[in-house]
């Protein structure tokens, strides 16, 4: 017998509690915008400048008396964080004045300075950003998700229907937010994969949309008579086994590579975890409901439809 | 839908079978990927620096500097063209370069034609069809003439220069033996070097930071000290630091450049202390020769990134064109002014304004937690697909696998880059690849709830889900272009594998898939469904 994580038709009223839907998606953005106004994103080297260090020990260091010396070595303030596990160390620190060989001095003081304390140190990664080229970063971060999400309403505006285009837009705009909202509340570092992670989920909560879009679409023409509000009832609970299965096997996916993949990506990963779940739930909960609220009769079919119809009839 | 003519098989098949050959050289070894028979495909996918460990370095020009320097060439074009203006040379005053345009005033109003026509003759034209020249000549105020850089002249001369630069920086990091280096031009003052296995940048960075412009000016010997040590020099000459500290004034005007240096080694001087020996062209020996014939006795300065190195007095004419620099250098520093002698003045000067060393542990480490990740991805999502769609799932699986394949056989032959955000867009791929199956799937599903048979449940799964599998695959090629387009470095990495996944994916997924259900149904003829 096969595994079925959603049992053969359901009849789940997606539609009827639509208003709590509305109102927590409006908490959770209205919540990740507080939280992105006062506790802000923990920028990392890429978007902020600077210069960072990952740095393995023999041994854990303990993290405040690590600060202090390399604070002592009067190459600016430090800020320090646990790299994937207790050895490994990121050693951020404002980018150094001067000419081109600055930054190697920086770092050179930094390895002598831990050697003579820590004995044998290995410095895994060093990177530095400046200030004009972090800027131009942001700026081009931010373009991308901006002209993706663009692009995404002019292709659901032009494939089906004005109005799948905003519920569309208002759910992945959620999506988004609340994914920047879990990094200031995590503060996560935040670098330039996290970016492409965003760019990703608002592909991929786009697929659970596209396809219950589709299928709102294709039960509108086959049921004229039956009120919207069923329809989309109807057309979330039929997809609602690939919606779930999708979700389940993209989070096995991630999490293989959230658990045993490079420290790196951690960020990357787990943000990429959060925004399928929200994803999937703005798809279920939001974006087909919102149909209603933005006037959506089932007897105003789809233009489309009406023309295709007439083909058929002559 | 599930009839395949034999031609299409053939070519599904050969298409999968060329994708694993493509891919075959990465899972030996580099030496066994070598010994591969030369009529197979033996390259292997070139990791990115992230991967393989590393340097990265971006540089940039300070165009105001290259705007500068055009503009102070275009000084001395200027005096020297109008001193030759046929029927005699034509006098000015009031030269001056404020404002970043050339002015001067012509003192004989009746010459001012002959002299606005000297000067249109030494503007360019710029290349392209615009018809426009790189500097515009205009009269004002009666006998003022203004020369002004166009726009586009700036950005050709701009231009010019990193194409100058790329070279330049390509032969010093040659110099420094260094494997397979990678040096493009990013934007228009950008060049971004990227060399492999470098831990250390810090001689790469010596290398690449300095312009290298060698001059040889006389010293002028009646410059008064104490006004040179407020700053003042005498007209046509400049004040100018010393390497050692302290200050030289030398005339302005270079009596011979590094441009016309052809050779440039270590060596060592008479005391046996580390020195730099320097040969130049066959024009610039006669030069240098006759500029050293006409002040014997006198002390000269040899200038390097304006810094005297030295001001030796010339003893006798240096006749064969070649000579050495001695100071206090080490082997180290010696051999390094060398390489730059020899590869030549960067146009202009270059700044590091990002720079990125990944340790080749780091790199190391990352493949392997990005292999295992992967390999646990296909697992679970293995698991999964079988448990909840039994045969169905095993054919997703098979597809899966042979989407992996074709992902890694794509991008070695077609050359692109793997990075570690292109493994995470891997795995990625492997839990979204499923998804057009899954949609199949549940389709089929859904029509054997309705009581259908096998065969039209099955075709009518595959037809109904193809539509949404195109429009959400669209969607997702269309971010993935996006990212590509305005992502910088590691989203790159992630978009090129995204796309190319999502493109293989609904062969594998879909065609591939569909050829082995539509075997199974010919052969197997089920009654029933266990899906």
């Amino acid at each position: 017998m096969p595994l079925k994580l959603v049992p053969d038709n359901t009849n789940i009223g997606f539609v009827r509690v639509r208003y709590i839907a509305f109102a927590l998606t409006l908490l959770l953005t209205l919540g990740s915008l507080a939280l992105l106004a006062t506790k802000g994103l923990n920028l990392g080297v890429d978007f902020k400048g600077g210069l960072t260090m990952e740095v393995e020990f023999a041994a854990p260091p303990p993290l405040d008396t690590l600060r202090g010396k390399v604070d002592a070595l009067g190459v600016g303030t430090s800020a320090l964080q646990e790299f994937g596990n207790p050895k490994n160390i990121l050693i951020r620190l404002p980018l150094p004045e001067g000419d081109q060989s600055a930054v190697q001095k920086v770092v050179a003081r930094v390895q002598a300075g831990l050697k003579a304390d820590y004995g044998d140190v290995k410095f895994r990664r060093v990177e530095s950003v400046s200030g004009k080229v972090s800027g131009e970063l942001i700026t081009s971060g931010t373009l991308a998700v901006l002209a993706s999400m663009a692009a995404v309403a002019l292709f659901t505006w032009f494939r089906f229907e004005w109005f799948f285009g905003v519920s569309t837009v208002v759910a992945l705009v959620h999506d988004v937010i609340v994914t920047l909202g879990f990094f200031a509340l995590t503060q996560l570092e935040f670098d330039l994969n996290v970016v492409a992670a965003v760019l990703t989920i608002i592909g991929y909560s786009l697929n659970d949309k596209v396809v219950i879009d589709d299928r709102i679409r294709e039960n509108l023409r086959k049921y004229r008579t039956m009120d919207i509000g069923p329809i989309i009832d109807l057309s979330v609970n039929e997809t609602l086994p690939r919606t779930v299965m999708t979700s389940v096997t993209l989070l096995a996916a991630l999490a293989s590579m959230l658990l045993l993949g490079p420290d790196i990506i951690f960020g990357f990963t787990a943000a990429m975890m959060l925004g399928i779940v929200i994803g999937t739930y703005s798809s279920v909960f939001v974006s087909s409901s919102l149909l209603i609220s933005l006037g959506v009769k089932s007897r105003a079919a789809p233009v489309v439809e009406s023309r295709a119809e007439r083909v058929t009839r002559r | 839908m599930l009839d395949f003519p034999p031609w299409k098989i053939w070519t599904i098949i050969g298409t999968i079978v060329l994708g694993f050959l493509f891919a075959a050289p990465n899972f030996v070894s580099e030496r066994q990927a070598a010994a591969i028979p030369s009529f197979l495909p033996q390259k292997q996918l070139s990791l990115g620096l992230d991967l393989r460990g590393g340097s990265h370095l971006m540089l940039e020009a300070d165009t105001n500097d290259v705007r500068r320097a055009k503009l102070e060439s275009l000084e001395d074009t200027v005096r020297s063209e109008l001193r030759q203006v046929a029927g005699g040379a034509v006098a000015f005053t009031d030269m001056s370069t404020a404002g970043g345009r050339l002015s001067l005033v012509i003192t004989d109003p009746s010459r001012l034609d002959a002299a606005v026509e000297a000067l249109r003759k030494v503007t360019r034209p710029l290349s392209g069809l615009s018809g426009g020249r790189d500097v515009d000549v205009n009269v004002v105020d009666g006998n003022k003439i203004v020369l002004n850089e166009t726009d586009a002249g700036v950005a050709q001369s701009i231009d010019n220069a990193m194409a100058q630069a790329v070279e330049v920086i390509r032969k010093r990091i040659d110099e420094l033996g260094t494997r397979e280096p990678t040096i493009v031009r990013q934007g228009a003052n950008r060049i971004v070097v990227q060399v492999p296995g470098l831990q250390d940048p810090s001689a790469l960075k010596a290398l690449l930071g300095k312009t290298a412009k060698l001059e040889f000016k006389m010293v002028d010997v009646t410059a008064d000290p104490t006004e040179a040590a407020q700053g003042r020099a005498p007209p046509g000459s400049q004040i100018l630091q010393r390497v050692e500290g302290g200050i030289s004034v030398v005339k302005r005007r270079a009596i011979i450049t590094g441009d016309q240096l052809v050779d440039s080694q270590i060596t060592s001087d008479q005391n046996g202390a580390p020195a730099v020996s320097f040969r130049f062209d066959s024009t610039g020996g006669r030069r240098f020769a006759q500029a050293t014939q006409e002040n014997v006795g006198k002390p000269f300065a040899i200038i390097l990134d304006n810094k005297v190195i030295s001001d030796p007095r010339i003893n006798e004419p240096i006749l064969g064109g070649s000579g050495i620099i001695s100071g206090s250098y080490t082997t180290a520093t010696a051999n390094e002014l060398a390489i730059l002698l020899r590869s030549g003045k960067l146009p202009v000067e270059l700044k590091v304004v990002e720079e990125r060393t990944v340790g080749p542990d780091l790199g190391a480490d990352s493949i392997r937690a990005g292999t295992i990740a992967a390999i646990v991805a296909v697992i679970a999502v293995s698991v999964l697909m079988i448990a909840t769609y039994g045969r169905f799932g095993v054919y997703s699986v098979i597809a899966l696998v042979i989407n992996v394949t074709l992902i890694l056989g794509v991008m070695s032959v077609g050359g692109f880059t793997l990075t570690l955000p292109g493994i995470a867009g891997l795995v990625l791929t492997i839990g979204a690849a499923v998804d057009a199956n899954v949609l199949i799937n549940e389709r089929i599903r859904e029509e054997q709830r309705k009581g259908r048979g096998v065969i039209p449940s099955v075709e009518v799964g595959f037809r109904d889900a193809t539509r949404t599998i195109w429009d959400a695959n669209s969607l997702n090629i269309i971010v993935a272009v996006i990212m590509f387009a305005f992502g910088s470095g590691p989203v790159k990495g992630f978009a090129v594998v995204l796309s190319i996944g999502i493109a293989t994916s609904v062969f594998t997924a879909v065609t591939v898939v569909r050829l082995m259900v539509s075997r199974w149904l010919a052969k197997g003829r089920p009654a029933a469904l266990s899906i």
